[in-house]
């Protein structure tokens, strides 16, 4: 019988760490301790514990990151919560790599890239971010100019913060702005909303921008970037629906002739524009 | 061609049964229904099954993987075997044509092996339709009811069973019969078809089309604003979504047997208020949207993604079959004025 | 009866009395007919109607209208006053937001009825007399009224209203149907054959939740079976008996509510009786506690939502046969 994706295979989380009130980072490997399988950035995968239900994730770590794959998850519904109450150790089951991913080595080759979040919108973009890193390493020229607008409620909702620090703020290659939605005692970087935030510092428009965060982030952030003179062909997003397959059989995250886990996750906003506004 | 006298119809359901499992139309607790054949079962007298044939291919419920859990660790368990061999007995033209649209989903890739798998074994033998109903268009879609598609394909006179084979199924189907069977001329089938003709002519969806919809309207199809009067009396249920031979969503679920996790899949409705749901909130709010969504799909989308082909055979079921009588027809003829 | 009704709901309108009216609206077909809200008079013109079709209870849609702004204008069956006056008592309809106009009915049929009869290719039909001529383009077939009657007008439990802000035509009566003659049946079975009846019927159920959602007595806000949260929703068996559940929790749960109006069984795709279950539960009901009748009147206590002293203890103290 030929294999069946809708199977699982077996993963183990090895590290789970707490990275906000209610964000964790969970690193999975194969029961013969390798990664599990080869992912573009931006594609998600099915994780599931038996009996409390399976649901889809995007993988955070980088493709260049060859020992295992990393999932930084929020807290919102069954299949999370037993997630975050599990012990280093547990035995999951995980299926994919799903979905398009970002064009990272087509469309944002050699190009400035202005990575914008909010959240836990950063999990899917952070794959991004490093995979740009690492190859623009080995190659000065792979990328332009990396920039990041990463903003959240507050200090401590700030997903990877010990990683923008220590890596991110100390690579040359990169450039980044972090902002939290009110004062904070402690803080003393910028403190504001994100749209407001891009719009003050005012990017280059020859920027590929990339963007993930919540949908009325997403929206102002948008409306201001097209302010800037930005157009929608240069900006990207990840979108997420409900989804039960993720291969673009159970007609779930359809949004027009496309589906999220198959066609997507990973929009254009031109792409988006001829599609149904159901989403 | 080939012949059997109708009287020994019996003797031909045996012969197939006694080979490997046959499944055809009958009337079960006083509604038209597939069933495996057992001695002495009658063919229904009815046009079609309430519940499509697509059950054979993709049934209501199916498990698709086991766990046994023990502390920290997860055992995973393939449940799928080798199926059958099996034939369906009588599949009406419009189903026979629904197999091919369940093809273009569950057979792109990433194939769906349990679908596959009963592909695989599966044998169609179709039927000729004689009496078409009024809900009756599958001749919208380019389907002839009086000459179906399918391995081998049946026409039934006032007192014979004509069969010929379409595939290599088909052939091996009645190579297994044929000493039950005698050799004979198309006359008495060609006449039918004629006749057959002639009343698909005159059935009152006879002009019925849905050439204007395409993946080109589909903003101005989506933007209607019919939709909002046109569901205005949805209930919500999933009807028209459970008899519809190509409706094809499915939703997966698992339940604890005490003894492990099965996790199993079964038919869905995009009608349903839960079925775009999440943690995050709803992207279809009211009955409206996701009524829109199931005939977006058959008539925009769908064709869209599928060079053109419709995600509707014209088999009626939905027309007879919602408690209020909304259905495919109505809604194209309503927004085909906005297009 | 149309002619009438539609003047009237067009005067209704007209004066601002109302702000729209919820009626049938006419199909492709002569049998199709489809629940419909009109808004104006040439909308009203165009599609309304009221023929031997209209079988739809409204009453349930008055939930969502009375949640809107304005006035609706209702036409309501007699056996439709009945779902009214229970959705009132608990409390579903704004009373003040409704227009009752109670019109009579001499008993619906359908197009799965004659189909039921053998006809197909259903062009039109004719009223002549006594018989229904169904036109089809296999030629005319005659039926006899009586004979094409959906079951639940066979067994017609009532041709009065109890509710109405105005009537068309004469009230009826209450009348004694013999509708529980078919339950009286299945009580004399052995239980071997009362489980083999149900198992054949209700292993048909596709769970397309047709019953449920049309029925003016399942009104929750979130089903029990759509709560992922309740442990038992489900949208498909997981093993043979589990169809069975949903219908017997279903008739539970509207027990001592049900006004058998019978749209569960008008709308299973799958003819399943479904009906006779909650017909049990009102037979009952009339046996064990006397005859009550759900929605005869308004704000009244059900036996099974009611307390008294003289209330029978069903497995201690009643014995069917007086031992």
């Amino acid at each position: 019988m030929n294999p069946e994706t809708l199977i699982p295979k077996l993963g183990v989380v090895t590290k789970i760490t707490k990275e906000t009130p209610d964000v964790k980072t969970f690193q999975v490997v194969g029961p013969d301790g390798k990664k599990p399988f080869i992912h573009i950035p931006g594609q998600c995968a099915m994780l599931s514990i038996p009996g409390v239900g399976e649901a889809l994730f995007s993988i955070t770590s980088s493709p260049t990151n060859n020992d295992y794959l990393e999932f930084s998850i929020k807290k919102c519904g069954c299949v999370t919560e037993w997630l975050h109450s599990m012990e280093e150790g547990q035995q999951i089951t995980i299926r994919g790599p799903y979905g398009n991913g970002f064009p990272v080595d087509t469309d944002f080759k050699g190009k400035d890239l202005l990575v914008i979040a909010g959240g836990i919108g950063l999990a899917p973009v952070r794959s991004v971010i490093n995979y740009c890193r690492d190859k623009k390493r080995e190659n000065p020229d792979a990328y332009g100019t990396i920039e990041i607008v990463y903003g959240s409620r507050s200090k401590d909702d700030l997903v990877k913060y010990q990683e923008i620090i220590d890596e991110w703020e100390q690579d040359p290659n990169v450039k980044v702005h972090l902002t939290i939605d009110r004062e904070q005692e402690g803080w003393t970087g910028h403190v504001g909303f994100v749209p407001n935030y891009v719009k003050e510092l005012n990017p280059d428009l020859s920027k590929t921008v990339i963007m993930c965060g919540p949908p009325v982030m997403i929206k102002f952030t948008l409306a201001g970037l097209k302010e800037l003179g930005f157009k929608e062909t240069q900006v990207y997003t990840t979108m997420e629906l409900r989804m039960k397959c993720a291969i673009g059989k159970c007609g779930r995250c359809n949004i027009g002739n496309k589906y999220v886990c198959k066609d997507g996750p990973v929009f254009r906003f031109d792409q988006l524009d001829e599609l149904p506004n159901e989403y | 061609m080939l012949k059997i006298s109708l009287d020994k119809l019996d003797a031909l359901f045996a012969a197939i049964a006694e080979k490997e499992a046959l499944y055809i139309p009958t009337d079960k607790a006083g509604q038209p229904q597939f069933a495996r054949y057992e001695e002495g079962m009658k063919m229904t007298n009815a046009l079609n099954t309430v519940k499509s044939a697509k059950d054979f291919f993709f049934p209501q419920t199916e498990t698709l993987v086991k766990f046994k859990m023990s502390g920290k660790s997860i055992e995973i368990i393939d449940p799928r075997t080798e199926h059958e061999d099996f034939v369906v007995f009588g599949v009406r033209a419009c189903d026979v044509r629904s197999f091919s649209i369940l093809d273009k989903v569950f057979l792109v890739n990433p194939v769906d092996s349990y679908y596959e798998n009963r592909r695989k074994h599966g044998t169609i033998v179709s039927m000729a339709c004689t009496r078409p109903a009024e809900t009756c268009f599958c001749h919208s879609f380019g389907i002839d009811a009086a000459d179906p598609e399918g391995d081998a394909v049946c026409w039934k006179t006032e007192d014979a069973l004509y069969i010929t084979a379409k595939t290599e199924k088909g052939d091996a189907l009645i190579e297994k019969i044929r000493p039950l069977l005698e050799e004979c001329g198309d006359e008495a089938v060609e006449a039918q078809k004629e006749a057959t003709k002639k009343i698909l002519d005159k059935l009152p969806l006879h002009n019925f089309t849905t050439e204007k919809y395409n993946g080109e309207v589909l903003l101005k199809a989506f933007n209607s604003d019919k939709w909002a009067s046109l569901s205005e009396a949805c209930l919500g249920c999933g009807t028209c979504t459970f008899v519809c031979p190509t409706c094809q969503c499915y939703d997966i679920r698992e339940f604890d047997t005490g003894h492990g996790v099965q996790r199993f899949r079964c038919w869905d409705s995009c009608m349903y208020s839960d079925f775009t749901m999440m943690a995050a909130g709803q992207p279809r709010l009211t009955q409206k949207e996701r009524f829109r969504q199931r005939f977006m799909h058959k008539l925009v989308y769908f064709p869209a993604n599928n060079g053109g082909e419709y995600g509707c055979v014209g088999c009626g079921r939905c027309l007879s079959k919602c408690p209020i009588s909304m259905n495919i027809v109505k809604v194209a003829k309503a927004v085909e004025g906005d297009l | 009866m149309q002619g009438m009704m539609l003047n009237r709901a067009k005067e209704l309108l007209g004066n601002g009395t109302v702000n729209r009216v919820l009626g049938w609206q006419a199909g492709e077909f002569v049998y199709d007919i489809t629940p419909a809200i009109f808004e104006s008079a040439e909308e009203l013109d165009a599609n309304f109607v009221y023929n031997a079709f209209c079988g739809n209870n409204l009453s349930k849609y008055l939930i969502k209208e009375t949640l809107k702004d304005g006035k609706v204008l209702v036409f309501l069956k007699p056996c439709d006053t009945y779902s009214f006056n229970q959705l009132l008592t608990e409390h579903r309809i704004d009373r003040e937001k409704v227009y009752v106009i109670g019109i009579p009915c001499d008993g619906k049929t359908s197009g799965e009825v004659l189909k039921s009869k053998g006809m197909t290719g259903i062009t039109g039909i004719r009223e002549e007399g006594e018989e229904f001529v169904v036109e089809t383009i296999y030629g005319d077939e005659k039926i006899a009224k009586a004979d094409a009657l959906e079951e639940r007008c066979l067994t017609c439990k009532s041709k009065k209203h109890v509710a109405y802000d105005e009537l068309i035509g004469e009230d009826g009566e209450v009348l004694d149907s013999h509708r529980f003659d078919m339950v009286a049946q299945l009580e004399a079975m052995t239980p071997d054959e009362r489980f083999a009846f149900w198992r054949s019927q209700l292993s048909k159920c596709i769970r397309c939740n047709a019953c449920r959602n049309v029925c003016p007595a399942c009104s929750c806000e979130k089903c029990v079976f759509d709560n992922p949260n309740s442990g038992i929703s489900q949208k498909a068996a997981a093993d043979s008996f589990e169809e069975n559940m949903f219908h017997i929790i279903r008739a539970f749960h509207v027990a001592g509510r049900c006004t058998d109006c019978g749209e569960c069984s008008r709308v299973c795709p799958q003819n399943i009786p479904l009906h006779l279950l909650n017909r049990k539960f009102i037979k009952d009901i009339n046996e064990l506690y006397g005859d009550y009748q759900a929605g005869a009147e308004v704000g009244t206590r059900a036996p099974l939502t009611n307390f008294t002293k003289g209330d029978v203890e069903p497995s201690i103290v009643y014995h069917r046969e007086g031992k």
